[in-house]
């Protein structure tokens, strides 16, 4: 999406937000050091970091832009781009593979009708791979926004999803 | 947790995953006892206990805690500005004990550090906290506010005069925020690449200022060492070294899990006492003892002591503790080209061995899992490993860590990978995957 794109409403950062940052910036040692806890932020109100928003918060931060898109996208957990309701990140590091993640992987993709990294067409799921999710114990782990699943054997994936499609309506 | 013993499992004995406790409660249970007997100490005295205690950093790299602590220049708090940072990064494959304590227990690694800030006359503590534990933010948080209200954070502690507060970092992600370089980087705000030491953040860490990182499990060792002394932690060990251990297996075990047992314990008793041993049906093959990047030990070490020397001395390393578990049904080629795919992804790009290298290993390893691959293939792999594993090729450890498994691996399934490269529908050199690359 381009800065054109967006309504004047989405091109500024609203003022709870920047009163924010202006207080994280002035605790911090240096203001860049509120940086990524900035965007977090923003993506935890806006589901992704779009371009304006990114500028905003650099200016705030005394930051050129660049530098603070060189963090955004350093940084896996941070979205450039937007992404479903939910996004469901399924674990595919080595234990969860001993465990059979891949065949959950393919289930979850099946169901959803996605590739890994792709949004469905309803815009309600993002999914995603990520590292171990510190639950090997419970392999194959996968994390839905804020909750944890585990062990997902490809016939569970059936239930996690639609259950929470049920919770959304 | 229940029925533990917290003369003999200090560490989990409080940990409670429904509702950990709160600052009343942890003092009623036998807490902060560590923290008031350190307050009338003095910093000198503590670091000199923590030392004897033989206390080994439990993130991986094993230094000894009071040595490293022994290294911060002795300036007071009010005379210098420190930093106490706890390494809750947890994001080394096949490790997920610091979860377990700052979920269950976030008290405990609280007053770790406050008694650690005191020993180094830090004034500021951060905890950098992975972004996906969002359950353990909450409740470590919740436990921040708790603390301060109760007067264990903030100014004048507990009337001793000394001043320190801490707040929690959330990761945005990627594995190189466990180098505590990177960890520090980040939290200046920018691209995590490691440093190059010296100088050790000891001495310029976090804004240039002398900086202590410890993982989350040694700082919850540190009140029970203080409140409990050194004798006391030193027989909690079956071996040189002080304390117990956070130990645990994942892969195919009936129970895998995490288990608080002294200090050099046997992978035998870890994995056949506590986690049941193999599931029906599977044989032990190899593991990795203690993470993605420790080095293959075949079946042969089953038994092997999990102390930090002998490990070592097998060719691997002790890392985390926590011991991955390759079965004689898994493909070691998969489990290697996953364990790549892994530490290819997790390059932070910045020394071209690691971030070219890397991927180049992925791609051969996925054309001999896929048949493709050619004896030149596995040549190859033995040169990157070769010419990319040793320290010192590379800024930090990250590719020494990733070149563990393959360098092992090669040797350990040498069968295996000639089995699959001389497979009668193999592929030419130029299909294989180091025509690609080229
Ligand atoms: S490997 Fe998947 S949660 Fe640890």
């Amino acid at each position: 999406m381009s800065t054109a794109e967006l309504t004047a409403q989405d091109a500024e950062l609203p003022k709870d937000l920047v009163d924010t940052f202006i207080d994280m910036a002035a605790h911090e040692h240096h203001p860049r050091g509120a940086a990524i806890e900035a965007l977090r932020l923003v993506q935890e109100r806006f589901g992704w970091i779009n371009d304006a928003h990114l500028a905003h918060t650099a200016r705030i931060l005394g930051m050129s832009q660049a530098d603070l898109d060189g963090i955004a996208t350093y940084f896996n957990l941070l979205f450039r781009k937007p992404v479903g309701k939910n996004v469901v990140m399924l674990c595919d590091s080595v234990s969860c593979y001993i465990m059979g993640a891949e065949q959950t992987r393919e289930r979850l993709c099946r169901k959803l009708g996605v590739k890994m990294g792709e949004t469905t067409p309803d815009g309600e799921f993002t999914v995603l791979p990520i590292v171990c999710l510190g639950h090997c114990d419970h392999a194959p782990a996968m994390l839905v926004g804020k909750d944890l699943f585990g062990p997902v054997r490809p016939e569970d994936i059936d239930g996690i999803i639609d259950d929470i499609r049920a919770r959304k309506k | 947790m229940t029925g533990l013993n917290p003369e003999k499992q200090p560490l989990l004995a409080l940990v409670d995953r429904e509702t950990p406790l709160d600052p009343a409660g942890y003092d009623r249970k036998g807490g902060w006892r560590g923290l008031r007997r350190a307050l009338g100490m003095s910093p000198a005295e503590i670091i000199t206990e923590v030392t004897e205690s033989k206390l080994r950093g439990r993130g991986g790299a094993g230094f000894s805690t009071g040595m490293k602590w022994s290294f911060v220049p002795k300036e007071s708090s009010k005379e210098r500005l420190k930093y106490i940072v706890a390494n809750g990064d947890e994001m080394e494959p096949g490790t997920f004990k610091d979860r377990m304590l700052v979920e269950g227990n976030p008290l405990q690694l609280i007053e770790g550090m406050i008694i650690s800030a005191y020993a180094i006359q830090a004034r500021h503590g951060i905890i950098f906290l992975r972004g996906e534990y969002h359950l353990g933010l909450e409740r470590l948080q919740q436990a921040v506010i708790q603390a301060r209200e109760a007067g264990f954070l903030g100014e004048n502690i507990l009337g001793s005069g000394f001043d320190f507060d801490l707040h929690v970092h959330p990761s945005a992600g990627r594995y190189i925020c466990g180098e505590e370089t990177a960890l520090i980087t980040a939290l200046e705000g920018r691209r995590a690449n490691p440093r190059a030491k010296p100088p050790f953040p000891q001495i310029g860490g976090l804004w240039g200022a002398p900086t202590v990182v410890n993982n989350i499990e040694t700082f919850s060792n540190i009140p029970h060492i203080l409140a409990n002394g050194t004798e006391w932690y030193l027989g909690l060990s079956a071996c040189a070294d002080g304390g117990t251990k956070l130990y645990g297996v994942s892969g195919r075990a009936k129970r895998p899990g995490v288990f608080e047992l002294p200090l050099g314990t046997s992978l035998g008793v870890i994995l056949n006492e506590c986690a049941g041993g193999m599931q029906d049906g599977y044989k032990l093959r190899a593991f990795l003892p203690g993470g993605a990047s420790t080095a293959f030990l075949g079946a042969e070490h089953a038994d092997i002591i999990m102390d930090y020397p002998t490990p070592e001395k097998a060719g691997s390393r002790l890392g985390t503790g926590l011991a991955i578990l390759l079965d004689d049904k898994t493909s070691p080629i998969g489990m290697i080209r996953n364990l790549e795919h892994f530490f290819a992804q997790e390059s932070c790009g910045w020394c071209t061995p690691c971030r070219d290298g890397l991927p180049w290993v992925e791609r051969l390893l996925i054309a001999i899992e896929e048949g493709r691959g050619t004896q030149e293939d596995i040549d190859r792999l033995h040169d990157a490993a070769r010419l990319i594993g040793p320290m010192g090729r590379t800024f930090c450890a990250h590719a020494p860590g990733a070149i563990a498994p393959l360098a092992s691996g090669l040797k350990m399934f040498a069968e295996d990978f000639q089995r699959m490269v001389s497979k009668p529908a193999s592929g030419t050199a130029e299909s294989g995957a180091a025509g690609q690359a080229a």
